[in-house]
């Protein structure tokens, strides 16, 4: 199926730089083809121990010493140490100070092996995953097969209450198959493990662990104070494993909620580095010296969701009339300051490799909206709109949307509704209204938890089985254009089917003093995708 | 008089148990009629029903309301609060971190504010008319209608953002020298000040002069005593009722309704503890701040009344 689609797509046969590796190899077979692509991510580490090429520049350049402290926009005292319940920033930025996953993500969010040595697989089902040698957990004990298995099979328990309970279904069974090897069964094919081994519940943790109180991990820092709700303070681990890592001998982590007193903060001088700043804040921040806006586009949206299960989504004509009267311009300025891309009602985003640049843009038209919403019958009557602060900007993209139906003679009945509680009475149950999706690692994870039918979140009760089809099948896909061609298919099935209006992707900012060196950004989260803490220096 | 006074003590403590204990039954079913449950809003977007279903049960969510809550009061009176459902850490545990910072907070502004609002309050009824009390009160008036995170944030921005002079956030854990106790206290002190020294002066100011007013002032000043004597020696003995009771109702204020001075300075204290536990649905630790403040504010009721009765002249000449 996927081959008789391939030629439609004008991506096909387009080099996509940054995936150099697969052009050059795509002579091989798949099997060869897969080993090389793995061991490819393996070599540009070398046999030095530092993880990438941009890892020894630091290392040249790096100053050891100093303490930095950064704020986050939210602590409270659910925070946690256990890596399978961390839900935010905060908690991600904490676990990664002391604990490593087998795998992290680099600037185009493509695996790079941590305590993984090597990650081989023939058919992207079973997985042999040899781990890094002479790696010991804060306590002294060494890493072993058993603390890997441990830490990724204990997320299929429910009673571990994980966050990632849902991907670690697909986990048959992980174990020990020798003194430094690991192997990982599938339920079915799955190319993006060592992407999904990187995420922050993945970290690993020491067999049999239950108590949370102190962490006990392989990390970078080892725990000095740590008050749910107050701060989380984290030295040097003098035995790192990363030879001349990290460089900053404290790092202090705390929550500020109010932005205002987060900016103030950092600008007074208090705080190195902050996440979450507000687009009005950026002014301010640029014109102090000594401090700058950092940047960092990714597929974070906030979406119009419209039930397909249930009246006026049920009707195909309603949602595209929607879609149409969605001013993505306006949103964008209006709603984010500009600090937005434009989307096209798909959720993958442009700095993801698969992204399908040839979709065509759906614009702003009232008159195409008019005739599709008239075809569905709604012109004239009320239709009520469930927006909150919640959802980023929905507020405020709710009354742009309400502005523009009202002049085609559609009423939007804008409900504004509070933060608290939204996400589990409001969110996915009310027929018209919107969600907040953070970035995910890969467009897998994402469309798997997002839009096959029977996904947990499926947030507009979207079915399609031609999609859920090209999802597996891309999932077990090892040829990268094979399987980009997929993903252009399943996105231009999105925008033209499902019931979400995504009218643009948002823009991170982070505020951070220029003393901090050595930031090199991961278009997934802040703080370098969270793990800033290890690679970062300061200087005076 | 003292059996009086123990009288009137031992009634004041038996209706306080009362009120905590309807306090308590009250926090109890409201908070349970809020959207969602403490594993609900764990697991947050990443709930599936056999997830929820599983923390519940390790929560003990699963038993109906009012058997979790006779569970916590049996607890509660055998001297536990029990464990913080989000991170199974012991309440106690976790009010005994913050209490004492609030605690300081609040005696610290206390020290400032009190002797300050009398001083303003008293000389302002003395002077009743002069420059001095219609600066006072048009200050106090100002103060009292600007939001306190306006107050805290323009003098962050003046003291620490510009001047550099004093630190933006108050961590009070790490006050080791007299130095840093003022850098990490003087804002947050401060901006509490603006908003109960205002409230107290009034308060005081009007006391003193409804005294002033009276017949028995009147004859004195006809008399020919000083006006120096006839307030602190007439006038102001008879005002300390209705002055203690403004001055407990401020410093009831200090305890738990701190929490945009603690948000903006990070201050480590208990307001922001209970917000946290209301957000997190996280019952034993909600039930354990409400239960310190209406504590709080009972006592200090309590204090203000037995200090209006010692105070009044009229019992003394028994």
């Amino acid at each position: 199926m996927s081959k008789q689609e391939n030629g439609r797509h004008p991506s096909e046969g387009t080099l996509i730089t940054g995936d150099t590796l697969e052009h050059a190899h795509g002579g091989f077979t798949r099997r060869d083809m897969m080993r090389t692509l793995l061991a490819g991510s393996i070599m540009t580490m070398g046999g030095t121990g530092l993880l990438t090429a941009s890892g020894s520049v630091m290392a040249q350049t790096g100053k050891r010493g100093g303490k930095m402290r950064i704020a986050t926009q939210t602590s409270s005292t659910a925070d946690t140490l256990d890596p399978a319940k961390t839900a935010h920033s905060t908690d991600y930025t904490r676990v990664h100070m002391f604990y490593n996953g087998l795998t992290k993500l680099d600037g185009k969010l493509a695996p790079q092996m941590v305590l993984a040595e090597e990650m081989l697989t023939n058919d992207a089902i079973t997985w042999t995953v040899k781990l890094r040698k002479g790696v010991v957990f804060h306590d002294g004990k060494p890493l072993t097969p058993a603390d890997v298995v441990y830490s990724i099979m204990r997320h299929k328990d429910p009673a571990t209450a994980s966050k990632v309970k849902v991907v670690a279904d697909q986990f048959e069974s992980v174990k020990a198959t020798g003194p430094n090897e690991v192997q990982i069964k599938l339920t079915s094919a799955n190319a993006d493990l060592p992407v999904i081994l990187a995420t922050a519940q993945f970290l690993i943790i020491r067999d049999g662990t239950t108590d949370f109180s102190t962490p006990n991990g392989t990390g970078a820092f080892k725990v000095k104070e740590f008050t749910p709700g107050v701060r989380t303070i984290g030295v040097r681990n003098e035995n790192y494993w990363k030879p001349g890592l990290p460089y900053l001998d404290e790092v202090e982590l705390f929550g500020i909620p109010d932005e205002a007193a987060r900016v103030n903060a950092l600008l007074s001088g208090d705080v190195h580095w902050i996440n979450d700043v507000n687009a009005r804040s950026t002014g301010r921040v640029k014109s102090t010296p000594g401090y700058t806006v950092m940047e960092t586009k990714s597929g974070q949206y906030t979406d119009l969701v419209m039930r397909q299960d249930v009246a006026p989504g049920s009707s195909m004509d309603f949602t595209l009339g929607m879609k149409y009267l969605l001013d993505r311009e306006q949103i964008k300025m209006a709603a984010f300051r500009g600090y937005a891309v434009t989307a096209n009602d798909q959720p993958i985003d442009p700095t993801n490799r698969f992204y399908f640049a040839g979709l065509p843009q759906r614009p702003y038209d009232p008159d195409k909206a008019k005739f599709h919403l008239q075809k569905a019958g709604v012109l004239g009557s009320t239709i009520p709109v469930v927006a909150s602060v919640a959802a980023t900007g929905s507020v405020d993209m709710a009354v742009l949307m309400q502005q523009s139906a009202a002049k085609i003679g559609l009423k939007l009945d804008v409900k504004r509704v509070p933060a608290d509680g939204y996400w589990s009475n409001q969110w996915m149950k009310v027929p018209v209204g919107f969600g907040n999706i953070n970035p995910r690692p890969s467009a897998d994870i994402l469309l798997t938890q997002f839009f096959k039918s029977d996904a947990q979140w499926n947030e507009s009760g979207w079915k399609n089985p031609q999609f859920d089809q090209l999802v597996v099948a891309a999932r077990g896909e090892t040829d990268f254009n094979k399987r980009k061609a997929m993903y252009a298919d399943m996105q231009t099935l999105i925008h033209e089917k499902c019931g979400l209006g995504i009218p643009v992707f948002i823009i991170n900012l982070e505020g951070v003093s220029t003393k901090v060196k050595g930031i090199d950004p991961v278009p997934l989260g802040a703080f370098m995708n969270y793990t800033c803490a290890e690679y970062v220096w300061l200087d005076a | 008089m003292n059996g009086m006074v123990l009288r009137l003590i031992v009634r004041c403590l038996l209706q306080a148990v009362l009120t905590l204990l309807l306090v308590s039954a009250g926090v109890f079913f409201i908070t349970n009629l809020l959207p969602g449950d403490a594993a609900q809003t764990a697991l947050g977007q990443a709930a599936t029903p056999e997830t929820v279903a599983a923390l519940r049960l390790q929560y003990g969510l699963d038993l109906p309301a009012p058997v979790r809550y006779a569970h916590w009061l049996g607890n509660l009176l055998s001297g536990n609060p029990g464990m913080s459902l989000v991170n199974h850490v012991p309440v106690s545990q976790m009010i005994g971190g913050r209490l004492p910072a609030s605690l300081t907070l609040a005696a610290v502004t206390a020290l400032v504010s009190v002797p300050l609002a009398l001083f303003l309050g008293i000389f302002s009824a003395m002077y009743r008319g002069s420059l001095f009390d219609r600066v006072v009160n048009v200050s106090a008036v100002s103060m009292v209608s600007v939001p306190e995170f306006l107050v805290a944030t323009v003098a962050v921005i003046i003291f620490a953002v510009k001047l550099r002079w004093l630190s933006a956030l108050s961590h009070a854990g790490d006050a080791a020298t007299l130095g840093a106790f003022i850098k990490a206290y003087a804002m947050p002190v401060m901006t509490l000040c603006c908003v109960i020294v205002a409230q107290m002066t009034r308060m005081t100011r009007a006391a003193v002069i409804d005294q002033l007013r009276s017949s028995y002032a009147e004859m004195a000043l006809l008399k020919g005593v000083r006006r120096t004597r006839i307030v602190l020696r007439h006038a102001l003995p008879n005002a300390i009722g209705p002055i203690a009771n403004a001055v407990a109702l401020s410093l009831s204020y200090l305890l738990g309704g701190v929490v945009i001075v603690e948000s903006i300075f990070n201050y480590p204290g208990i307001a922001t503890l209970m917000i946290d536990a209301v957000t997190t649905r996280d019952m034993p630790l909600v039930q354990a701040c409400s239960m310190i403040f209406c504590a709080g504010y009972l006592l200090l009721v309590l204090t203000a009344d037995v200090v209006a009765i010692l105070s009044n002249p009229r019992l003394k000449t028994r």
